[in-house]
């Protein structure tokens, strides 16, 4: 009853393009997270949606509605702001129920909706406090509930955790998956934090430049990324990439000459081979390659080695016993390599 | 930031009290600087006529007496010059804020083409001062046949205490995050509302201290307010008008009268100039 679809949008602030034709459609219930560098333009989707910017053009659509010239309050939307936008010169209670006033519910229903509001993020003890009185966490908290209280069926995040500090953003994005898991609200979430995108996206729409170049659920992403800067950007360790070429079904690039089993449409151009620092596996592979750094993690160690003059990180058990200098050799299932185009970053059909 | 160790930093030493002493000793002495005075036209206005003339002075009042004030309130057009200055202070107040106001906050809020020579050009008009500018300004109005009234002495007043109006209102503004605004436009606000419901609370203070501001340029302004006006004159036109064949005993009081109100208002607008300067 709430998809939103944002169709063929373009946005410029002056000459510099924000959004370059953006198409997007999010279903309703679903938790969409736009994901992107600074700069990408995700920030500035999220905004046309809530109606504080207002598009070249395109079209904007919430449910059945065509929203694209009503202002924010005709959107049924509730937004959480990246510095929280929390009001300083109210309380939190008067913080929460502001939506509720400015559309005139009755006072009674006024207060138990703060209260459930407040109950939901744990903020009861505090709604007589003003904001300056708040930790970042607990206003950041305040900012989620005064949004959640609208009972708008469309749920808009810029970066809502991106002020925390670590460890309160690790308890902060597990609470904002339960909630959105209890009130079931569509959401579109912004982010540049990969991590944050993985663990609670239904789907990202990774975007670049002001375009959306990738959309999809996590683990497709992350394995089958559409273009060397989804790779790169999305995982920690990031994609290796090996950039080589054929040569009598031998793949050849600086320092290596390796036996990978030939792409279609793999001929006379320069590639580049992705694989995950988790796929590559130590021990009697075809990849010969010598360790640069080994780096132990806690769960698991981090290898850096040279594959030719290309450095690779390979993820191994914590106790496998490697040394810099080593001469290792690495194997890896051919299913799990990812065949790019060197000169466009594009994925090859597969 | 790194955290400062609680060793580090310079320790209270004789240098550290004698940096004390110095800035608590210059407070002190600009203090009396602008006290003493005070203090002295007040204790002349509430002596006896003659005791004005006493020489040596004596520094603690001897015998109270409200005679003089009481001449002075007394005097031909003193008590509806005062109703004067107060009323062009407060419709310079309204207009400058409802006129400054706006232009503050368009300045603090849209990028406009022009905008960084507008507020350089405003700046520009507070290069003169407004003995200079009352000058020209009070020739226009008699020309325009606007005078001998208390709207055309506000408006001048208006004129130039609007550049500061702009000023410090658009540094309010700009304080004010427009974040803030967006969020109540998301919870149900128009642009409108949402200015008057989070951003003009907000301003309030900074408000107040243009407020303050303009109370007091329209209160000492005395130049346009002489030329513009004749029979309906402003306090300061009152005063100066009749100084010059007015015993001493009636200055005192005059200057007395005049401090006062600015006093009062400074009091009460105190609690937002120092909520603006984060005291509390």
């Amino acid at each position: 009853m709430a998809s939103i679809s944002v169709d063929h949008v373009v946005k410029s602030f002056g000459k510099t393009p924000a959004l370059r034709d953006v198409s997007l459609d999010t279903r309703d219930g679903e938790f969409m997270v736009l994901l992107g560098p600074s700069g990408c333009g995700k920030t500035t989707l999220l905004r046309t949606i809530a109606g504080l910017e207002r598009i070249d053009s395109g079209r904007v659509r919430i449910g059945d509605r065509d929203v694209t010239y009503l202002p924010p309050r005709d959107r049924d939307i509730a937004m959480v702001f990246q510095s929280y936008a929390v009001f300083p010169h109210m309380t939190v209670a008067q913080n929460i129920g502001f939506g509720l006033r400015m559309h005139r519910r009755p006072p009674t229903e006024i207060r138990s909706r703060v209260r459930d509001g407040a109950a939901l993020l744990g903020l009861v003890p505090f709604l007589d406090r003003f904001p300056a009185e708040l930790s970042g966490g607990q206003r950041q908290r305040v900012a989620v509930a005064r949004a959640i209280v609208m009972d708008a069926p469309v749920l808009l995040m810029d970066e809502p955790l991106s002020n925390l500090d670590a460890l309160l953003r690790l308890q902060a994005r597990a609470d904002l998956k339960r909630l959105h898991r209890e009130v079931k609200r569509t959401t579109i979430y912004v982010t540049h934090d990969q991590v944050e995108a993985m663990s609670m996206g239904d789907r990202i729409a990774v975007m670049r430049d002001g375009m959306i170049v990738q959309l999809g659920r996590p683990m497709e992403i992350y394995d089958r990324p559409a273009t060397q800067f989804v790779g790169s950007f999305i995982g920690s360790p990031p994609m290796n990439f090996l950039r080589g070429t054929f040569r009598d079904d031998r793949f050849v690039g600086e320092g290596f000459d390796l036996a990978f089993p030939k792409p279609a449409d793999a001929d006379h151009r320069s590639l580049l081979v992705g694989v995950r620092a988790e796929h590559l596996v130590l021990g009697s592979g075809e990849i010969p390659a010598r360790v640069a750094v080994v780096e132990p993690l806690g769960a698991h160690t981090l290898l850096t080695a040279m594959v030719g003059t290309t450095p690779v990180k390979v993820q191994v058990p914590i106790d496998t016993p490697v040394q810099p200098d080593d001469e290792i050799r690495l194997g890896v299932d051919p299913a799990l390599l990812r065949w790019m185009d060197e000169g466009t970053g594009a994925a090859l059909p597969s | 930031m790194s955290a400062i160790p609680a060793d580090a930093g310079p320790r209270p030493g004789s240098g550290y009290y004698l940096d004390r002493a110095l800035v608590y000793g210059i407070a002190v002495f600009f203090t009396l600087w602008i006290l003493v005075p005070f203090y002295l036209i007040a204790l002349s206005a509430f002596s006896p006529r003659q005791a004005v003339f006493d020489y040596p002075k004596p520094l603690v009042p001897t015998d109270l007496s409200a005679e003089t004030m009481a001449f002075f309130t007394n005097s031909r057009g003193v008590l509806p010059s005062v109703v004067n200055s107060l009323v062009v202070a407060v419709l310079t107040i309204v207009i400058g804020l409802a006129l400054g106001a706006p232009a503050g906050y368009a300045l603090a809020r849209f990028q406009f083409r022009g905008k960084e020579s507008f507020s350089l050009l405003i700046l520009a008009t507070k290069m003169f001062p407004i003995s200079i500018l009352s000058i020209p300004l009070a020739v226009t109005f008699l020309r325009l046949g606007l005078y001998d009234n208390v709207l055309s002495v506000a408006l001048v007043h208006t004129a130039m205490a609007l550049p500061f109006v702009i000023l410090v209102t658009s540094g309010v503004f700009v304080a004010v995050s427009n974040e803030l605004e967006e969020a109540a436009q998301t919870l149900g606000c128009s642009r409108w509302s949402a200015f008057l419901r989070v951003s003009l609370p907000l301003a309030l203070p900074g408000l107040a201290a243009a407020a303050i501001f303009t109370f007091v340029i329209s209160w000492n302004e005395v130049f346009a307010a002489t030329i513009l006006t004749l029979r309906n004159r402003t306090l300061p036109a009152q005063v100066l008008t009749t100084l010059t064949d007015s015993p001493l005993y009636y200055k005192f009081a005059g200057g007395l009268f005049m401090v006062v109100p600015a006093i009062v208002f400074i009091f009460f607008m105190r609690r937002y100039l120092l909520n603006l300067w984060g005291g509390r």
